[in-house]
């Protein structure tokens, strides 16, 4: 019975980078398999095989188009991927905002005459 | 003064692997500092989420830290791991574990590189499996939130140039 896909599967399907290359152009539209492999700089069968992937995971989509195959992104697929993703980087980018106040702040004391050096390695509060 | 926001980027560089990078504009000894003094830390780890309810660091190989943030909705949310490497204003190496999760070991190489007059700190959390890395994603996906979001913005807003 087919599996489907789950989140940590798409995880892994986007976590190389040149799949992560793929599907930036495929979110510029369909292309072929010649016109991927011409890009992302892969022979066809090595294109192929990327292309596999993300068809398992359900991140691409094919259909025929006379000789040639067209591939086209599937956003909906990612969603979960790319919301956890997303929360991850909310999370970090919050943290550093804040760490950026205190480095401002320590930027500050510094300009005040204290001896920065003095305190490398030392966590005393 | 104008605040520009920089976004921390955040990828999957392997399949056991998460890394999280930002450029700071603060010399590596200063962030170095921030890092790893406990009063500091607790200025920033929590973010806007919640408060620090404590923070302990004992700076040394074998030493341990611990980090415990009371979240706004009043839950507790601690880590805690071990210093294996520290190479002052330059490399830190720890284990890591997330309470809830006490299972999952994993560690973390933090590196504060100097870069265009600033630092690049880049924080690489490793599993020892992918099937770990897996149950952070998981744990990560339920304490998510669900806000509308572009697929398109996080897979091409960040290209790997």
């Amino acid at each position: 019975m087919a599996r489907a896909a789950t989140t940590t599967d798409a995880f892994n399907a986007v976590a190389e980078p040149r799949r992560r290359q793929i599907l930036e152009l495929l979110a510029g539209g369909e292309r072929s398999v010649t016109e991927i492999a011409d890009v992302v700089r892969l022979d066809q069968p090595s294109t192929s095989k990327h292309l596999r992937v993300l068809r398992e995971v359900g991140a691409v989509h094919v259909r025929g188009q006379g000789r040639l195959r067209v591939y086209r992104l599937d956003p909906v697929a990612l969603q979960p991927m790319a919301e956890w993703l997303a929360t991850l980087e909310r999370l970090w980018t919050e943290r550093f905002e804040s760490l950026d106040d205190v480095l401002a702040q320590l930027k500050e004391e510094g300009r005040h005459g204290e001896d920065d050096e003095a305190r490398h390695g030392d966590p005393a509060r | 003064m104008e605040k520009t926001t920089k976004r921390a980027t955040v990828t999957l560089p392997g399949d056991t692997e998460i890394l999280i990078t930002r450029h700071f504009d603060a010399p590596p000894a200063l962030v170095y500092r921030a890092y790893t003094t406990p009063e500091l830390v607790s200025r920033w780890w929590p973010g806007q989420r919640g408060s620090m309810k404590s923070c302990e660091i004992d700076l040394r190989v074998g030493g341990t830290w611990r980090y415990v943030m009371e979240a706004s909705g009043g839950f507790e949310v601690a880590f805690h791991g071990t210093y294996e490497e520290i190479s002052p204003n330059a490399r830190l190496v720890t284990s890591e574990v997330f309470e809830g999760m006490p299972g999952a070991e994993g560690a973390s190489t933090t590196t504060f590189e100097g870069k265009d007059g600033g630092t690049l700190l880049s924080i690489l959390v490793t599993h020892p499996t992918k099937e770990m890395r897996d149950a952070h994603i998981d744990s990560g996906m339920e304490g998510g939130m669900q806000e509308g979001m572009d697929i398109l913005e996080t897979l091409v807003g960040e290209p790997d140039v």
